[in-house]
């Protein structure tokens, strides 16, 4: 039905939300590749400049990509792959392997993985190597026998970088950076970590054979700046096929940021972390509200999806509590100001709890122990509160010591909020000291 | 009045009969439909749900899977206790059979995603493909690549791919140290009182009023629900006891305007259920058949916990109550107790406690065995040889878990023990050799 009605000229502002969905949902979930990455020009032509050097000039490179997580590595890198690839003679030469510390986790899946991408499968085949670097000599060989006299320069892509360092003896780091250091076949080797310590986690002749060439990918915008990427984020591309509702949705997104409450969302955003995909998250959780019956995206949308983002988890978790379960977590209060952050056990946590049923007159939390022991092991399932040393299954469940991990303002924030609180509870949190 | 689930992507009968089966979730459907979007769109590459036991989120989650007909695959972490198993699984939903039998014997993270990718080349994503994973806090425990490697599994497949997982655990419980790509968080909030009674009152009777049932649940509630939250727990709970309920109705003892005498007879009756039912003292069959043979009251079965006691050898009996006064008395009041004549001891001195330094507070002290033995000798009134079969029982005690060894460091040279049972248990050993336990300890001086 859907397809009858797009062959039509004009679209119906179903179709130009789905259309909108579409296009922006591409943008944010699926990351796609900007125009040009912004604030990274420098960077970028640096990269640039040396990954032509090994592809056209037959150079051997390394280097390492550092910056926090979601600060654009990838993106960075998947630029400069585009315009590289771009030159006619660097798509022909050019052979690529992506690794991912995540993927390979040890040297030996690593290297099938490597003569899978460069299409050696059929060379190897059952012929058995000596050691490791004999193997990664003979792809290199194999790849400079290839079908031209002259060498082929071959890319490394070892993303997560830093969890190739762990491999055992570093042997696969060592022998890519050996290569690139001496042997003929030109290699560029770069490497994308998120830890600014990477390099002293190599060993000392892996390091020495590093160029020590590094690339710091971390995020200087302004909040003007931080301001015009969300603009250009959410704004729709001009080849958007209704013209009319393609401009009056950019009206509304450039109307939105000078919107003074959506500023000091995304002030409060820009606060707390710079990177893009959080802010993707954002912009997403604002735009999953937009739909038929409110094609635009309103200040109201991006509220209540920093509302969501911005949301304390365990606070949610406290608030679902049982009376008795929320009971234990004052006791456990009680306990922790008293003697000072000892762990303790569910015997005294019972104690105390049954003083304040004793002080009470009115006996409604009267439960019985076994009761009690199993609202405490649901604390215990839901990790708000944990055994000090491991599961010793050695000590009776009563005596296992154990330790809170909420603080103080998050149970007094949670008994504000806690549907129907009884007052007697209430006032018992309160009075800590009695 | 429930909210009518709207998204474009699908047909309204559809989701007609999803809002009709998800009662008091609409909010969430509504969220989680939005976040999904159209069927071919992208969805973000990981959400993370969570909220307590029983609130409906694996239910809502593959109830709108299933009844959109989008491709899904959903897995339980628990039984997946290696993660080949997983990736066969999740393979096998998304690709049927011939997928799942090409992984390796021991496939790693690298292989599954190859596999996956080589599979979604040969048919590419139409629609969104969801990855459920369910108790997601056992991936944590799994290999350390595996989460961070799921999280990202959209950029690593490259496929329209979407993971949720499913916990009852915060997400700040599940970061690494060098972090993640954060997946999108959902909270799914524990139903109000009025949400569960509705909920509950839904699976009523066929033979008796709706209005009486709700009144029933009511009841239930109000003894169960600052107890116990989960609903599956209170279902269960009204369903096993809901017969009891309809007794004196059946036998013409009241009628169904009688609210007040219906209480007054289950509610004494639901306060026994949670001291025992629902510790799972007595399983569900015997409380049932407990039920059915009402007038024989006064033999009530025993409880699981009542066949705690155990029948042991005399000198074991003692062993075992040497072992606890040795765990939960300090070592300077055993002259006080156990010597004839002890001499003088200042009163202040020995009776200086704390409630703090209460050993049954804190729980039993390791002791050696020498001490256990002066203890055993003393209490034990008949003169025992150290035997061989004095020094087995104790290791028996052990095997039992009746006494645990501390420290491993030394079988033979002075091993140190902690008595592991209870104060009732002791008291219900030390009543069958006619000894009396509690003037011999300290804490209750």
């Amino acid at each position: 039905m859907s397809k009858r009605k797009s062959r039509e000229t004009h679209m119906t502002s179903g179709e130009c939300v789905s259309q909108v969905q579409r296009i922006l949902r591409e943008r944010f979930c699926h990351q796609g590749l900007p125009e040009k990455p912004v604030g990274l020009d420098s960077q970028y032509k640096h990269l640039l400049e040396l990954l032509k050097r090994t592809a056209v000039h037959g150079e051997s490179n390394s280097i390492l990509i550092v910056g926090p997580r979601g600060t654009g590595k990838t993106m960075l890198l998947s630029c400069v792959l585009r315009e590289l690839m771009d030159i006619n003679e660097v798509q022909k030469n050019l052979l690529q392997v992506y690794l991912n510390g995540l993927l390979q986790t040890d040297d030996r899946i690593a290297l099938r993985e490597i003569t899978r991408q460069l299409n050696l499968e059929n060379v190897v085949g059952d012929k058995v190597f000596g050691s490791f670097a004999e193997n990664l000599g003979f792809l290199l060989e194999a790849l400079r026998k290839g079908d031209r006299g002259s060498s082929q320069p071959v890319l490394f892509v070892l993303d997560e970088f830093d969890l190739f360092a762990h491999h055992k003896n570093q042997t696969l780091l060592y022998n890519l950076l050996d290569v690139s250091q001496s042997a003929q076949a030109p290699v560029a080797v770069v490497g994308l970590t998120c830890r600014l310590d990477v390099l002293e986690l190599l060993e000392k002749r892996v390091k020495s054979r590093f160029s020590h060439r590094q690339i710091l990918v971390a995020s200087s915008l302004t909040f003007g700046q931080y301001l015009d990427n969300v603009r250009s984020q959410l704004s729709l591309p001009q080849d958007f096929p209704d013209a009319r509702f393609g401009q009056e949705w950019n009206d509304s997104v450039a109307k939105l940021c000078e919107d003074k409450s959506v500023e000091e969302i995304l002030q409060k955003q820009f606060n707390s972390s710079k990177d893009f995909r959080s802010l993707h998250l954002l912009l997403l959780l604002a735009l999953s509200r937009v739909n038929v019956s409110s094609p635009t995206l309103r200040a109201v949308d991006l509220l209540e999806a920093s509302r969501l983002c911005t949301v304390d988890a365990k606070a949610n978790m406290l608030h679902g509590l049982s009376i008795l379960e929320l009971c234990l977590i004052i006791s456990m209060k009680h306990l922790n100001d008293i003697y000072d952050g000892e762990p303790f056990n569910f015997q005294m946590v019972h104690n105390e709890y049954k003083k304040f049923i004793q002080r009470k007159s009115n006996s409604v939390h009267n439960y019985e122990k076994p009761v009690i022991l199993k609202a405490f092991e649901h604390l215990l399932q839901l990790e708000l509160i944990k055994l000090v040393d491991g599961s010793s299954s050695k000590t009776q469940r009563e005596y296992q010591l154990v330790r809170l991990l909420l603080d103080h303002g998050q149970i007094m924030e949670a008994l504000q909020r806690y549907p129907q609180c009884p007052t007697d509870v209430k006032q018992w949190a309160v009075s800590s000291l009695a | 009045m429930p909210v009518q689930l709207q998204h474009s992507g699908y047909s309204a009968e559809k989701l007609q009969s999803l809002t009709e089966s998800l009662p008091c979730r609409e909010a969430q459907a509504s969220t989680l439909l939005a976040l999904m979007g159209e069927p071919d769109q992208y969805s973000y590459p990981s959400i993370f749900i969570y909220g307590h036991r029983a609130s409906g989120k694996s239910y809502v989650t593959l109830r709108v899977l299933k009844e959109l007909e989008l491709p899904h695959a959903a897995v339980s972490c628990v039984e997946c206790v290696s993660p080949g198993l997983l990736f066969e699984q999740v393979l096998l939903s998304l690709f049927g059979h011939t997928a799942a039998s090409s992984l390796p014997r021991c496939p790693s993270l690298s292989d599954f995603v190859r596999l996956y990718k080589q599979l979604c080349s040969q048919n590419p994503a139409k629609q969104t493909r969801y990855i459920v994973l369910d108790r997601a806090e056992l991936l944590r425990d799994m290999e350390v690549n595996l989460l961070p490697g799921f999280l990202r599994l959209q950029e690593l497949v490259d496929d329209n791919v979407t993971v949720i997982l499913l916990s009852e655990i915060v997400w700040d419980k599940f970061r690494p140290n060098t972090g993640l790509f954060e997946p999108l968080l959902l909270h799914f909030p524990d139903y109000t009182k009025a949400e569960l009674q509705k909920i509950l009152a839904r699976d009523s009777h066929p033979s008796y009023p709706q209005e009486l049932y709700s009144f029933y649940i009511n009841i239930l509630l109000g003894v169960f629900y600052s107890v116990c939250r989960d609903l599956r727990e209170l279902r269960h709970l009204a369903a096993l006891n809901f017969p009891k309920f309809c007794e004196p109705l059946e036998n013409g003892e009241a009628k169904e305007s009688d609210t007040h005498k219906l209480w007054r007879n289950i509610e004494p009756h639901l306060k026994k259920a949670m001291q025992t039912v629902y510790l799972r003292e007595i399983s569900s069959v015997q409380w049932e058949q407990q039920q059915e043979m009402m007038e024989k009251e006064a033999m009530a079965p025993k409880g699981l916990s009542a066949y705690t006691h155990v029948e042991l050898p005399y000198y074991s009996k003692f062993l075992l109550i040497a072992a606890y006064l040795a765990s939960y008395n300090p070592a300077r009041t055993d002259r006080r107790f156990f010597l004839k004549h002890h001499g003088k001891m200042k009163k202040t001195n020995f009776l200086k406690k704390h409630e703090k330094t209460s050993n049954h507070l804190l729980g039993p002290k390791p002791f050696p065995l020498d001490r256990l033995l002066a203890i055993f000798y003393s209490v034990v009134d008949s003169r025992v040889a150290p035997t061989a079969s004095v020094f087995s029982q104790i290791s028996s005690l052990v095997t039992l878990q009746l006494l645990t060894l501390v420290g491993h460091d030394d079988q033979l040279d002075s091993p140190k023990y902690k008595c592991a049972v209870s104060l009732d248990f002791i008291c219900a050993i030390s009543r069958t050799v006619s000894f009396d336990i509690v003037r011999y300890l300290y804490d209750f001086l």
